[in-house]
């Protein structure tokens, strides 16, 4: 195991490399998932198309090819950035279509009589969706959002091995292929550093669902 | 609409004017966006038939050699996700089944086994079988489909295996109680209850779980772009940009080609899990009508 421990700030600096995807990710694709989600549930039917087209389209599609899209597509029509930029925006665009089917299901598992009930005691439409509908809703969301979102920390792994220097997983493969360090050990390194995402990120979600998640 | 939401009722003049307002709005906003990009796209001559001829002509040079390489792709990425999947149910199956008939401390292995392959990245265990696997002497070239297709499968197997192994554990879970102890009463031991009466049962219930996981799997091939040369869909999809550059173009072929064959599948999990809730709702119709019925009276 000694390429592993010789290399540790380099393990180190991919861990936080990753980490700085991860967030990046989520600052984008939360917000443009919950959007996607309103388009989606809204009564105007061109919205409604749009974002079936939107969730249709990045959850068919294989992140990878979402990532080559933007890599070497936009900068045909003079789109021009990093690769961390292209990077995380693939992985946005391809994690909002989940983040928006995981807060549609939670709308939907709502039953209508929750809201009858909240019209029958006087309530009007936006009492009745921030006392009744909502609390109940974001709720049943916590843990089909939790695995969406550890999803998409794994899937920063494939961001790394696209090109975006420096983060864990194009680490361990520039210590295997330039340096000719073995495989084996560097393999145990980065699988073990990316353990130290998932793992806590899952124990955070179970006790999260413990405490406000209802079951239907 | 038919389909009633918790968000709106049936909507009355006022409503119906508001959204009918909403939707010349939305229909605006949706045409400039599409102005802009399409603008675009003209502008940097994204349109041309140099640049789609190779994919859509039947007439120009390429396009014999492109398709084949797109018909090559898909089929290497359809064997691969299928023999992975092979494998990861009949896998994970038995890791379910161990992890269900174990005692105490024979589970705590199995249970690590689920969490390690859970939490990482399917592009790690990808490489593990295709780089690592070799490097530490496990010989793959032997193989019909070679080091890359096995690599790959080993990868995506390892991946899913623990994912099939927790789903088919939550289906036997699901199946009511009595259906383990009436086999058990009948005579049936603990092996053959589990083999001839709860996981075909389970299987049912999981179906439209396996078919959603296989357009996963699917996608999930193309991770091996990055780490071998397995010409899978997308591999295929880069030589050819590579050759003609037309990555838009490329790219949008390939990914239609993914969404077609995952909405598809995406669908026929739909159905499936819609005909079985009917089903089951009619199993329920029929014992609330026999919970109606007085308990050793006649009528």
């Amino acid at each position: 195991m000694s390429p592993v421990f010789e290399n540790l700030d380099l393990f180190w600096d991919g861990y936080l490399t990753s980490l700085s995807i991860c967030l990046w990710a989520l600052v984008g694709s939360l917000p443009l998932g919950v959007l996607i989600a309103g388009c989606r549930v809204s009564p105007v039917p061109p919205l409604q198309w749009f974002g079936t087209f939107w969730v249709t389209t990045f959850r068919n599609t294989p992140l990878t090819v979402v990532l080559f899209f933007c890599a070497f597509g936009l900068p045909e029509i003079g789109i021009n950035n990093s690769f961390f930029f292209f990077g995380v925006l693939g992985l946005v665009l391809y994690t909002s279509a989940f983040v928006c089917e995981a807060v549609r299901s939670g709308i939907n598992s709502v039953s209508a009589g929750q809201a009858e009930a909240a019209r029958s005691i006087g309530l009007n439409f936006t009492q009745g969706l921030r006392f009744v509908v909502l609390p109940q809703a974001l709720r049943t969301v916590v843990p089909p959002l939790g695995s969406v979102l550890i999803a998409m920390f794994k899937n920063s792994a494939v961001v790394g091995a696209f090109g975006v220097g420096g983060d864990l997983w194009s680490t361990g493969a520039t210590l295997n292929s330039a340096r000719g360090l073995e495989t084996l050990p560097v393999f145990v390194g980065v699988a073990v550093f990316y353990l130290m995402i998932t793992l806590p990120a899952g124990a955070v979600l179970q006790v999260l669902e413990r405490k406000v998640a209802i079951a239907r | 609409m038919s389909q009633q939401t918790v968000l709106y009722d049936a909507q009355g003049p006022r409503a119906r004017r508001r959204t009918a307002i909403g939707t010349v709005i939305a229909v605006l906003v949706l045409a400039g966006l599409a102005y802009v990009v399409i603008d675009r796209l003209i502008e940097r001559n994204q349109f041309s038939m140099e640049k789609w001829g190779p994919l859509i002509d039947p007439s120009n040079e390429a396009f014999d050699a492109v398709w084949r390489l797109l018909g090559e792709g898909v089929v290497n990425t359809l064997r691969a996700a299928a023999i992975a999947m092979l494998l990861s149910v009949v896998l994970g199956t038995l890791i379910a089944v161990a992890r269900l008939s174990a005692g105490r401390a024979g589970r705590i292995p199995l249970i690590g086994l689920v969490e390690l392959f859970r939490g990482l990245p399917v592009v790690v265990l990808v490489y593990f079988g295709v780089r690592v696997l070799p490097d530490v002497g496990v010989d793959l070239r032997e193989l019909p489909g070679g080091q890359e297709l096995w690599g790959l499968v080993i990868g995506l197997t390892a991946y899913n295996m623990v994912i099939f192994a927790e789903v088919v554990r939550a289906g036997v879970a699901s199946l009511p109680k009595g259906q383990r102890e009436a086999a058990l009463a009948t005579g049936l031991t603990n092996g053959q209850t589990m083999r001839i009466v709860l996981l075909p049962q389970a299987f049912r219930v999981m179906l439209p779980a396996i078919i959603s996981q296989l357009i996963v799997v699917l996608k999930d091939t193309s991770l091996v772009t990055f780490i071998a040369n397995y010409d899978e869909l997308l591999s295929q999809g880069e030589s050819i940009r590579r050759n003609l550059d037309n990555p838009i173009q490329t790219f949008i072929v390939i990914a239609l080609m993914y969404i077609t064959i995952n909405y598809l599948l995406g669908r026929l999990a739909q159905y499936i899990q819609r005909r079985q809730a009917r089903a089951s709702a009619r199993v329920a119709e029929v014992t609330d009508a026999g919970a109606n019925v007085p308990v050793g009276g006649g009528a």
